[in-house]
């Protein structure tokens, strides 16, 4: 009975008598929710255009955030220092992601053209390994700090008294969802506007038919794994804000799995609002539930909630019932 | 020339369904074997037998278990070293509380708790397949890590989380704990993988086999042949699982002696992923292949600098390392999608027709 | 080759499958409305239709591969609610497929073993011995597998993966696998699309014989409408869902609303004179 008790009834009562304290755990499910589902967009493009699961999205985004902060210690040793040094360092790490995208097209995906989806998946593996062999080799393994000040990105928190209580929000965070937003607003007018957003819808419909109206498949394919880059540094840059740039976070960007299958692994809105039904469902868990088992079920709680979910919606949240046909 | 099967005719079906039915082939099989269980143990120095041997084969054994499941059920599985720290736990538990029993005995066991966790974590695969049963494996993975880090019964409350493997003897031998040599433990593992690969060799050879591979290749007509599709899947998860436990046991008692829950972390998983897919998929010899690939070569990378002369910072040889074995993945899988185990049949076709191209 | 297992007791000419005013929805889209009609035992019965007119539908609706929203479907007597694949397949119902369906990563060998999965039974246990009973069931289910290659004539391609051969064969390797099964319902989707006109008479040949020899029943769909009148003995034609025409060769070759589907002359309308495949 006290088992059901505090399993079922217990975590609800202490919502409700501290509305503050839920509401800060709502507040940081929401930003970790943001950055899971930056990660899962990075996916999400690859996934629609050239149909490779890419494992490689978790390491882009560290080696992006490695290169930048990288780039500019190697700037600070020559004594060059400050915004202006952050910011070559910011083009010079976009440049790096776009000739990235070039060599994967070149070594990777275009060699493995038409081959079953396993062995591209596979070859990604290889690519986060060379990343992170490389990576580590020029710029250190050790976690480095963000060059948040240089960026001109704000620290220090809100404290707002409500609800009986204070929250903290974190300004941080606050740049980050408003960045991430701006960001996912643009990528969908892109999309939805410009040629070469309708090429790369036709090229997720079909790569056959694509081919066959004169769409080049390998601009197509660069074009979005620059993009993906491009997302990935974003990301990289608030994560690195929020902890620190080091290896660590390949693992947490493993979460964006549980987010990939609850949205579906082709739809844009898909992946932010599963980004932030994973983060906020597991900050409340584990917050509320949590200490019920000893704590640290942070690090499988999204994929056996993203399982439940699948059992019972097979198809994800945006996709449409599938029908088979022989 | 010499390998050639003309005039080697079958004159029953049994023949014909044998395994090897090549003499040739079950010659080179036979040598193979000679070389492992004699000339290894009497020639090799320890470093082979210990660093080289040892874990290639019990790697190999969690590549046949994974392929048993990827290559030839078709289900893609992230969760293989939780299956194997299931195998490694429940063999350490076993032992510590009946520690009278052989200790071989509690290995093979662990097999059926790690076969029993694994149909538990398979029962998704009724309704997903594909990437979206990978992530559901991958909850297995996560799940299983965490039990073996929180769960403090597992360890039997050790204060520093890891299990120490106890010694124990079989017919007055040391085989595992540290007073135990590495010939007796080479010869313990050698003798398990040898027999579980002949066992799974006839396990996919027979209607079981087959019907995985129905399902792996075709699930709707599969069903339509009668084949119920969630005992199948199900009986693939759980042998799978019974070969990654047996090796997830043999990992700790025999080669590593003692294991922490992060030796079961998800890059055990990848590194079998890759053995199966670089060995291929669907193939027993194949994941000796893989196994050998990946494992010994790091070992060679990193022996490399010496044996030239170079001094290389240890930093360094390890990220090359890193990279080397990045690269070679995406050489080999754009070289040979299929796998070392089509190379090689490529490579005995060509031998069939030598010395003429075709 | 054995004649298929007779264990319904039904006489030829007997009703074996009788399918009652079925209809079968997905989302809105009819595919099937109102059909009725049935299967004797021992005949050769067609499915014909324009292309969408819901025979391959109606082929799944038969082998619980599709789950009816309304209607009736008595198979041996038995009048059956949901059935799932299996259980068809248990109760000696066999296919082939529109699209070839085979085992791609099997030798053709090891596609006709598995059609034998139900009939074989060691369990785990021999299964990994593979010595023994294990080995003995194996051997006799070969020499069964063994037959049903010789009548398709396709010994030279045993131990060929099914992926490598050309499509004819391939056909023929999925008849095989079917056979295997000792159906006492064949069900054939298309078995002739896209072969050439030899291979489309050693097909002909090859269903006639199964039906003479062993008395096999078998369901045809089929869009060479030559063969459809030769081979069959009743005839069935859908379009759009609804069943237009029921009877002999002769009868449905005479039928107005047939003509009309397949030829489109008196209505004048478009839509199905544009996709027909009359020969």
């Amino acid at each position: 009975m006290t088992l059901l008790y505090s399993i079922f009834v217990d975590p609800f009562v202490q919502m409700v008598q501290m509305p503050d304290l839920l509401a800060q755990t709502l507040w940081e499910g929401l930003v970790s929710g943001v950055l899971y589902a930056l990660i899962a967009l990075g996916f999400v493009l690859i996934f629609k255009a050239s149909g490779v699961f890419n494992f490689a999205q978790g390491i882009m985004v560290v080696f992006s955030g490695l290169t930048l902060v990288g780039l500019y210690e190697k700037f600070a040793a020559a004594g060059f220092s400050g915004p202006l040094a952050a910011f070559t360092a910011l083009a010079l790490a976009v440049l790096v992601m776009l000739i990235l995208a070039m060599v994967i097209e070149r070594t990777v995906l275009r060699p493995l053209v038409n081959q079953p989806d396993i062995i591209l998946f596979m070859a990604t593996f290889g690519v986060t390994y060379l990343l992170i062999g490389f990576g580590e080799m020029v710029f250190g393994g050790d976690p480095k700090q963000m060059i948040t000040d240089q960026l001109f990105l704000p620290r220090g928190a809100y404290d707002v008294a409500m609800l009986g209580g204070h929250v903290s929000f974190q300004k941080i965070d606050i740049a980050a969802t408003v960045i991430a937003s701006l960001m996912i607003a643009g990528l969908a007018i892109f999309f939805q506007k410009t040629r070469i957003g309708r090429a790369l819808r036709a090229v997720a419909d079909s790569h056959k038919a694509a081919l066959s109206v004169g769409i080049s498949l390998n601009q197509i394919w660069v074009i979005v794994w620059f993009a993906a880059g491009v997302v990935a540094l974003v990301t990289g840059i608030m994560w690195g804000a929020r902890s620190d740039v080091s290896f660590a976070l390949q693992i947490v960007a493993l979460k964006a799995f549980p987010v990939l299958i609850l949205g579906g692994f082709t739809s844009v809105p898909g992946a932010i609002v599963g980004g932030l039904i994973i983060g906020i469902g597991e900050k409340l868990g584990e917050f509320y539930w949590g200490p019920l088992v000893g704590g640290g079920i942070e690090s499988w709680l999204a994929y056996v909630i993203a399982l439940l979910f699948l059992l019972y919606r097979p198809q994800g949240l945006f996709g449409d019932k599938i029908i088979e046909r022989i | 020339m010499f390998y050639r099967e003309a005039g080697q005719f079958k004159q029953s079906y049994a023949a014909d369904q044998a395994i090897f039915p090549i003499r040739q082939d079950r010659i080179g099989l036979a040598v193979i074997l000679l070389i492992a269980f004699v000339g290894i143990p009497l020639f090799g120095n320890e470093f082979l037998l210990a660093s080289v041997m040892v874990p290639f084969l019990i790697l190999a054994l969690g590549a046949i278990g994974l392929n048993l499941l990827t290559g030839y059920a078709g289900l893609l599985s992230l969760g293989t070293a939780g299956f194997m720290g299931v195998g490694a736990y429940a063999a350490y538990k076993l032992s510590t509380i009946f520690p009278e029993v052989n200790i071989l005995v509690w290995i093979l066991c662990s097999g059926f708790f790690a076969a029993a966790v694994g149909a538990v974590f398979g029962l998704p695969s009724s309704r997903i397949k594909g990437f979206y049963l990978a992530v559901a494996t991958l909850a297995a993975q996560f799940f299983l890590q965490w039990c073996f880090v929180r769960w403090s019964w597992l360890y039997n409350d050790n204060a520093s989380g890891a299990i120490e493997v106890p010694a124990r003897t079989l017919f007055g031998i040391a085989i595992t704990g540290p007073s135990a040599t590495p010939v007796t433990r080479y010869l313990v593992v050698l003798t398990i993988v040898v027999v579980m690969t002949l066992i799974a060799s006839n396990i996919v050879h027979g209607r079981i086999g087959r019907s995985w591979m129905a399902v792996r290749d075709m699930d709707i007509a599969a069903q339509l042949m009668g084949i119920r599709l969630l005992p199948v899947k199900l009986l693939a998860f759980a042998v799978s699982s019974f070969y990654c436990g047996v090796a997830g046991a043999l990992m700790v008692f025999l080669w590593l002696g003692a294991a922490e829950p992060a030796a079961f972390d998800i890059n055990l998983s990848f590194v079998l992923l890759f053995m199966v897919i670089i060995g291929g998929l669907g193939s027993l010899i194949g994941s000796f292949f893989g196994a050998a690939l990946i494992h010994i070569l790091p070992i060679a990378i990193r022996m490399l600098p010496d044996a030239l002369g170079l001094s290389i910072g240890a930093a360094t040889v390890e990220h090359l390392t890193f990279m080397i074995v990045g690269a070679l993945i995406i050489f080999f899988l754009v070289v040979e999608p299929h796998g070392l185990a089509r190379l090689w049949q490529i490579g005995k076709q060509k031998l069939r027709v030598w010395p003429f191209p075709y | 080759m054995r004649a298929p297992g007779d264990k319904s007791g039904l006489k030829a000419g007997d009703t074996l499958l009788a399918v009652e005013n079925v209809s079968l929805t997905f989302g809105g889209v009819k595919a099937i409305s109102e059909v009725s009609f049935d299967i004797r035992k021992g005949e050769i019965r067609a499915i014909i239709g324009p292309n969408g007119a819901g025979k391959t539908s109606m082929l799944n609706v038969v082998n619980g591969f599709y789950h009816p929203q309304h209607g009736r479907i008595t198979y041996k007597g038995q009048t059956r609610a949901r059935m799932k694949p299996y259980q068809a397949a248990s109760q000696g119902i066999a296919r082939t497929f529109q699209n070839v369906a085979l085992f791609r990563g099997m030798s053709t060998l090891d596609n006709i073993m598995v059609g034998r999965t139900l009939k074989m039974h060691r369990g785990l246990f021999w299964q990994m011995l593979r010595f023994g009973p294990a080995m003995a069931e194996e051997i006799e289910h070969r020499r069964v597998v063994e037959d049903i290659i010789d009548f398709l004539q396709i010994e030279a391609i045993r131990k060929v993966p099914v992926g490598k051969l050309p499509y004819g064969l391939q056909k023929r390797v999925e008849l095989g696998r079917a056979l295997a099964m000792e159906p006492e319902l064949l069900l054939l989707d298309e078995p002739m699309a896209g072969m050439n006109l030899e291979e489309k008479e050693d097909m002909c040949r090859y269903i006639l014989d199964l039906n003479n020899q062993f008395g096999t029943t078998i369901a045809l769909i089929e869009h060479d409408m030559g063969v459809v009148m030769d081979l069959s003995d009743r005839v069935v034609v859908l379009e759009y869902g609804h069943k237009i025409a029921d009877g002999t060769p002769d009868v449905v070759k005479a039928d107005a609303k047939v003509i009309d589907a397949y030829l489109g002359i008196e209505r004048g309308v478009s839509g199905p004179s544009q996709e027909s495949e009359a020969t």
